[in-house]
């Protein structure tokens, strides 16, 4: 079991539900160290109730969740900040965690918001507001990493930075991420591992996988089985059948 | 020096605004003054309780005050009723029992106004050591669990997600609230404490920028309001409770100049 050690979240067969309403049902996936994990799906298909069930904020749930790391960064995908609260971005990042002042700046260079630490967050546009979020969850270095639409309103060139920074992240932290993302194109080349979700698990495997997949055709049409082949040539490695991954 | 009537409420008075300080400015982040106005109409129940019993004043209000807490969590739990309207009931309802309960208790001599507004010559020694090894003691707490607490109530699911605890938090935050409402009783009356509670930390909003910035000019100014209020009572032979709470108002005003000026340099 000596793979074991690398999980750092396992969902089987976990779902959750408001009275006889299932936001999601029947999930089985799990991440893992220096692996992304990214969820795709419709609106409303669960990809946010999923992120919430391995976070453990939901707790009353169908299935079981093994949660391996106390260490995890979230950024939310809808967070509204009280107007009765005077919050600065600097006492923002330091919100669930004390941190030194080099390991605040060092985030908010990353994400390109150094230059708002003082100002209030109230004051600071849909997309500087992501980028401080970002900032946030990676400033405390987390073993987990869930981003539940991490790049939402940020400009075109700043989405593909962000993208490129959580990529770096993965690799230098070795933590593991649980992407949601709608953008197909940005998410593909750097996923390891794709779930498909719409209710349930409609299929899940690495991109490729999962863009041949019949169910995700039927899904998303055959357009966007196009944007997910088309990352094939960027893969610089292969999963073998037993889940292991050798380089090319 | 203690013999002195005044030097005691005096002394009260800043134990107690040092307290409300901080748990104002969580009342106010929180949005829970009419649940402090529910616990401290509540605290009628527990000086009858006291009286009865001949129990000490402030343990029965804390006592009844947690308890008024925890008939609230259930009653939220299982009626679909919306928290303000639950609120008022056990408001109201607990002040109208205590005051029947009084009607019953012919034998004791109560000071309705001073229970209501509060009481300056009512304070004893007895009082200041509670309040000066409770109000510490309710401040260390909150200091202990400021973390959790504060990161909920900038967002639930960001503190429970990144393993903050934050139930335990709210849970540990009631029973101070109740504690505060406990100590404080004496001085500014049960129908005032919300007051000493929300005034002194909107008007630190006014003029703060950071959460630490607000939590200490809330304290500033709830022992100016103490001083102030107690002086001008004193002067005026007026209720210490509505001195202090008047007092404070006239803080808040102040600093809403303040607004004015910055909204001005803005344009």
């Amino acid at each position: 079991m000596s793979s074991n050690q690398n999980i750092l979240v396992k969902l089987k067969e976990a779902g959750f539900r408001i009275n006889d309403k299932w936001l999601v049902k029947g999930v089985t996936l799990q991440i893992e160290k220096g692996k992304i994990v990214t969820l795709i799906g419709p609106n409303g298909s669960g990809k946010s109730t999923t992120a919430k069930i391995a976070l453990g904020i939901y707790k009353k749930i169908d299935g079981e969740v093994e949660k391996y790391t106390n260490k995890v960064g979230y950024v939310p995908q809808k967070i509204s900040i009280d107007w009765t609260l005077p919050l600065r971005v600097n006492d923002f990042m330091t919100l669930t965690e004390n941190l030194k002042a080099d390991a605040i700046n060092e985030a908010l260079s990353l994400t390109g918001v150094i230059h708002l630490k003082d100002k209030n967050l109230g004051d600071l546009s849909g997309g500087e507001f992501q980028r401080v979020l970002l900032a946030r969850a990676i400033s405390k270095k987390p073993e987990l990493l869930v981003l539940d639409e991490p790049v939402q309103g940020v400009d075109f060139t700043g989405e593909i930075a962000l993208y490129e920074l959580i990529k770096k992240i993965s690799d230098e932290l070795n933590c593991g991420i649980l992407l949601i993302s709608h953008d197909l194109h940005t998410v593909m080349s750097a996923t390891d591992h794709v779930v498909c979700l719409n209710g349930h698990v409609c299929c899940s495997g690495t991109p490729i996988d999962v863009a041949k997949n019949n169910e995700y055709k039927a899904l998303f049409g055959e357009q966007a089985s196009q944007i997910l082949t088309r990352y094939e040539h960027r893969h610089d490695h292969i999963h073998t059948t037993e889940g292991e991954i050798k380089k090319n | 020096m203690l013999d002195d009537f005044f030097i005691r409420a005096l002394l009260a008075g800043l134990g107690v605004a040092i307290v409300t300080g901080p748990l104002g400015c969580f009342v106010i982040w929180r949005r829970l003054s009419y649940f402090g106005d529910t616990l401290a109409h509540s605290a009628l129940l527990g000086v009858t309780l006291a009286y009865t019993m001949e129990f000490n004043i402030a343990f029965s209000v804390f006592i009844i005050s947690s308890l008024i807490a925890l008939i609230l969590i259930q009653l939220q739990k299982r009626t679909n009723l919306p928290g303000d309207a639950l609120l008022g009931l056990l408001a109201h309802s607990s002040l109208a029992v205590g005051l029947v309960v009084i009607g019953f208790l012919t034998f004791i001599r109560f000071d309705i106004m001073g229970l209501l507004f509060g009481d300056i010559l009512a304070v004893t020694v007895d009082d200041l050591l509670i309040i000066w090894i409770g109000g510490p003691l309710i401040l260390l707490v909150l200091k202990l669990i400021w973390k959790p607490l504060f990161a909920s109530t900038v967002n639930y699911e960001l503190a429970e997600a990144e393993g903050l605890n934050p139930d335990r938090a709210k849970a540990i935050f009631t029973i101070l609230m109740a504690g505060i409402i406990a100590i404080s009783i004496k001085m500014v009356g049960l129908l005032l404490i919300t007051g000493m509670l929300i005034i002194p930390a909107a008007m630190a909003r006014n003029i703060s920028d950071s959460p630490q910035k607000m939590v200490v000019y809330s304290i500033i100014g709830g022992v100016l309001s103490v001083i102030l209020g107690l002086f001008s009572s004193l002067e005026f032979n007026t209720s210490s409770g509505p001195s202090i709470i008047a007092a404070a108002l006239f803080l808040f005003i102040l600093s809403l100049l303040n607004i004015k000026q910055s909204i001005k340099l803005k344009n």
